[in-house]
């Protein structure tokens, strides 16, 4: 049995036909052709994942494509706006946030989810709103500085 | 372009294609009439298999075939071991790459479907009926080396008897032990320890994958890989499959960390290739997390008992140590030397140490194989110093400083020959500790300590002084230790018309930033922007020969082969410089990319007007051949030996056993930085790393021999909520043999780290009477052992 599905990713509609176990990360990447979404784990517990479903963060491995039907997804590669990086995307690169960079793109849009509820986090706040999201590479030290210089940068933006 | 890009802190390079998306990872690789594999890995920890049945599994929607431990006998030698460490007794089990008789762990692969389609390869993996003799497990070293251990190998490779599930006896010993033992027993103090170096999961966020692609009209394949060491895989596959090496052609494409354990060669790697080939189409595996707990290599997992031997002042005269140092199922790649020579040889640390000797047995147990782990034997050498010397100090009633500087092997510059032959290159271990302190307030700490518990929570300071070999190493000595191949890095240099440079070297980073740092390589040495240098690596058909990044010798060695050959054109470009300006070579200067005739910078030529005119080759001195260009293979004389200092500070609640890692500082030398932002950030990861194994990880089987922690859900990784801020610092000595002067940085961190922890714990709970707690500190371990010392 299959189901058709209607996902608008990173602003092109893709539609398909798909099994409804299929899940999220899967459509993005396979039927989205949008490989920036990684896979990390089995059991959601990495964040790797992270995606932005109408505006708001979600992990697309715990996500059936069923269930995102109709919506808008925005992924790591639909956050810079043509050749100019989201704020986000500048501070991690500028306050060096990432090594292997294979947590980076789950991390920069749960860090997105985080400055859209909280414009100015504490840094214990910054701490707490990743702790769904795990980094073997850098500490968090300067993932939690870059996130800071992004709400910096994104408040004297506004 | 200056030479002060030397230490400056510039941004990554690497980084605009991570932040955006665009870099491709095996697991983004996607070719014309792919396939998808899936492994059916063993259901028992230790079994024989009775009965394999594919023939529903083959008769699924979308599979192309199902292959089993029969399919692939003589097409897939079994997966080789490279480290033949010498006077140890050697026994290396075989190792298939599908098992065919009995599973040694519950990682032992026993079937791989292929299908068009990922779920389709899963759904049939589901329909093979194996069945299984469950044998008695074993996954404690000790007991694994027990008299009635269950036995995991009845014959080596060679058809030799395996006894006791040894794989080898390794020894390091220098000075009179005993003797030192003897004096202390009659005046001075001898001190015991048992210390369980818990086994580990390393957790690279990328899980392990292969992208196959054999050409048979070619008979060539191409192998994307998740590897550190791009031509070790090659050098192997060959070995494996049978495919020449020059048909052969492995490109380690963006990998997401490794820590050691993207160095080893595997069975599903070997698999997929096989799949490949035999199905004439590219075919793809990638593990799952799952998959990656329970079959990609682990660390650590040694048993030591130790004891120590000093004086009544706090003079160390003696160590004795037997470890057991659990392999796991089978011996994995480079696995027989991280207990013992990345180990062993660093017994003796910061310290003089007149008399050792230790005792290493590798055991067989039916685990995952246990690899290198970043650090790699160091840490563990590290702990095992750095506990003993926290519980002489209090043996002593000293303070756990006074007894390091007590023992500290005197500030050197140029050369120091320690008890176990190895030769530091240079370090000063007290000046290291006298600034953490000065730096950390220390003395304050301490006092503020004294002032006792403050809402029944226990104020711990724990130390740890650490020196490492890295930099590895000079290939006559990995000759000497069995290390199946050389040590040494290459590169080649090529300047185009334009003064533009394309890099092509044999090292593999996997994140740690080294096209950055290669870059600024080059351009400190020739004054030409970073901007205008590209890095090629991971690629062996597109690069030199390179033996991977682990053992922080990327820098330490790669980055030495680059600077040589960026040398070697500075010299070309000056002989050409002095022939177009119609000066001699000995007249002529060089500064910042310019190449002038001394006394008259005005007469000059840039690195660019050379490069052109080297490349148009107009007007060439005799003799002189076109282009600009130069190759080097840097086979580094000796090891280098980057040290540090760090301090934890943690309040430990003693009603709850909960401890908080209130603050930690890290002092690291590894020479001149290159790139401080990236050491910095190297520091950060690996401290967090080490600390993990002292608070939260840990890898547990059950007594039949499976994985308990066998997902994210139970292995419990450090989380940013969970950690303070790490205040690094750092002082710089040089390597004397070093043509930068570096060293190396991406395991200090780690090899520091988990002893300060663990020494910081202890110490806050001093006035409560505990005195040791196994890893990780969770808070029940912690209330547990609380409770056991108010009882006793
Ligand atoms: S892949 Fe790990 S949380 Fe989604
Ligand atoms: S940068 Fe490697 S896992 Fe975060």
């Amino acid at each position: 049995m299959t189901v058709p599905v209607r996902i608008t990713v990173n602003g092109r509609p893709v539609e398909r036909d798909v099994e409804p176990r299929l899940l999220l990360v899967h459509f993005i990447r396979v039927f989205a052709e949008q490989t920036g979404t990684k896979i990390g784990c089995d059991t959601s517990q990495c964040g790797a994942c992270t995606v932005l479903i109408d505006g708001v963060s979600a992990k697309s491995c715990t996500t059936l494509a069923v269930q995102a039907d109709g919506s808008s997804v925005t992924t790591i590669e639909g956050l810079s706006d043509g050749e100019q990086l989201h704020p986000l995307q500048e501070s991690f690169w500028n306050k060096h946030g990432l090594q292997c960079g294979f947590c980076t793109p789950g991390m920069i849009l749960a860090s997105h989810e985080l400055l859209r509820t909280n414009a100015s986090p504490s840094e214990a706040e910054i701490r707490h709103g990743l702790e769904g999201n795990m980094c073997r590479c850098t500490g968090y030290q300067n993932i939690v500085r870059a996130v800071r210089d992004a709400a910096e940068t994104m408040a004297t933006a506004k | 372009m200056s030479s002060r890009i030397f230490g400056s802190g510039i941004r990554r390079r690497e980084d605009p294609r991570l932040i955006t998306g665009s870099a491709l990872y095996t697991h983004d690789i996607t070719l014309p009439g792919m396939a998808y594999a899936v492994m059916l890995r063993s259901s028992h920890a230790h079994a024989r298999i009775t009965r394999i049945d594919t023939d529903r599994a083959a008769a699924a929607p979308g599979v192309l075939a199902v292959y089993t431990g029969a399919d692939i006998e003589g097409a897939l030698q079994p997966v080789p071991c490279a480290w033949l460490l010498p006077d140890s007794g050697l026994k290396i089990a075989p190792y298939p790459c599908i098992a065919r008789d009995v599973v040694h762990y519950t990682g032992d692969i026993v079937a791989v479907v292929v299908a068009e389609e990922l779920p389709q390869a899963h759904d049939a993996v589901e329909l093979i009926e194996a069945d299984y003799e469950p044998l008695p497990a074993v996954t404690d070293p000790e007991q694994a080396a027990g008299a009635d251990a269950p036995q995991l190998h009845a014959k080596d490779v060679n058809g030799d008897d395996i006894a006791g599930n040894q794989a080898f006896h390794w020894t390091v010993a220098g000075g009179d032990v005993d003797a030192a033992f003897a004096e202390a027993e009659a005046d001075g103090v001898v001190i015991k320890e048992r210390i369980l170096q818990q086994r580990l999961i390393p957790n690279a966020m990328e899980p392990r994958g292969a992208v196959a692609q054999y050409n048979r009209a070619t008979g060539e394949l191409t192998l994307w890989n998740t590897t550190q060491n791009p031509h070790i895989v090659r050098f192997l596959c060959s070995v494996v499959t049978g495919i020449p090496e020059d048909k052969l052609r492995v490109i380690a494409p963006e990998v997401g960390g490794g820590f050691g354990s993207k160095i080893a060669v595997y069975p599903a790697d070997f698999i997929t290739v096989f799949c490949s080939k035999q199905l004439g189409r590219p075919v793809k595996w990638i593990e799952t997390r799952s998959e990656n707990y329970q079959a990609t290599t682990h660390g650590r997992d040694h048993v030591q008992d130790v004891e120590l031997a000093a004086t009544k002042d706090g003079r160390i005269t003696g160590l004795r140590c037997t470890v057991h140092a659990g392999m796991g199922a089978y011996l994995s790649t480079a696995a027989p030397g991280i207990p013992t020579i990345l180990h062993g040889l660093m017994l003796s640390g910061c310290y003089t140490i007149p008399a050792l000797k230790e005792d290493v047995y590798g055991v067989y147990t039916n685990g995952v194989p246990v690899e290198a782990y970043r650090g790699a034997g160091r840490p563990e050498a590290t702990f095992m110093l750095e506990r003993l010397i926290d519980v002489l100090a209090g043996e002593l009633g000293m303070d756990p400083a006074d007894v390091r500087r007590r023992n500290f092997i005197p500030k050197f510059d140029d050369g120091h020959e320690v008890i176990t032959t190895l030769n530091y290159d240079s370090g000063d271990y007290p000046g290291a500790l006298d600034k953490l302190l000065d730096h950390t307030g220390y003395q304050a700490l301490r006092e503020r300590q004294a002032a006792g518990p403050s809402n029944g929570k226990y104020l711990g300071l724990g130390l740890s002084s650490y020196v490492e070999i890295c930099g590895l190493g000079p290939s006559q000595v990995a000759g000497a230790i069995g290390f199946q191949g050389g040590l040494w890095e290459s590169a080649i240099v090529r300047f185009h018309p334009t003064g533009k440079v394309h890099v092509f070297i044999g090292a593999s980073p996997h994140g740690q930033g080294e096209e950055t740092t290669f870059a600024q390589i080059v351009a400190s040495e020739i004054g030409v922007d970073a901007g205008d240098v590209k890095i090629f690596h991971g690629d062996t058909d597109a690069t030199p020969m390179g033996w991977g990044t682990y053992g922080s010798r990327t820098t330490a060695v790669g980055g030495a082969a680059l600077a040589l050959a960026v040398r070697k054109i500075r010299d070309k470009a000056k002989v050409l410089a002095a022939h177009l300006l119609e000066a001699s070579v000995e007249d002529m200067d060089y500064e910042d990319g310019k190449f002038f005739v001394k006394g008259s910078p005005d007469k000059s030529k840039t690195i660019q007007d050379i490069a052109l005119m080297a490349n148009v080759a107009w007007d060439l001195p005799e003799g002189m051949e076109a282009g600009l260009e130069a190759s080097t293979f840097y086979d580094p004389p000796n090891f280098v030996f980057p040290y540090g200092a760090h301090l934890a500070v943690v309040e430990v609640d003693a009603a709850t056993g909960q401890v908080d890692l209130t603050g930690y500082t890290a002092l690291d030398d590894c020479g001149p930085q290159i790139n401080p932002v990236i050491v910095e950030g190297q520091v950060h990861g690996g401290v967090v790393q080490g600390i993990g194994q002292a608070l939260w990880e840990g890898a547990a089987y059950d007594d039949s021999g499976q994985l308990v922690t066998g997902s994210m859900l139970d292995y419990a990784l450090p989380r940013a909520d969970l950690l303070p801020p790490i205040d690094v610092i750092s002082t710089v000595t040089r390597s004397p043999h070093h043509p930068l002067g570096v060293k190396g940085i991406g395991e200090a961190g780690t090899i520091a780290s988990t002893a300060a922890v663990y020494n910081a714990v202890i110490d806050a709970l001093k006035p409560l009477g505990v005195k040791r707690i196994d890893m990780p500190f969770t808070p029940e371990r912690v209330w547990r052992a609380i409770q056991e010392a108010k009882g006793s």
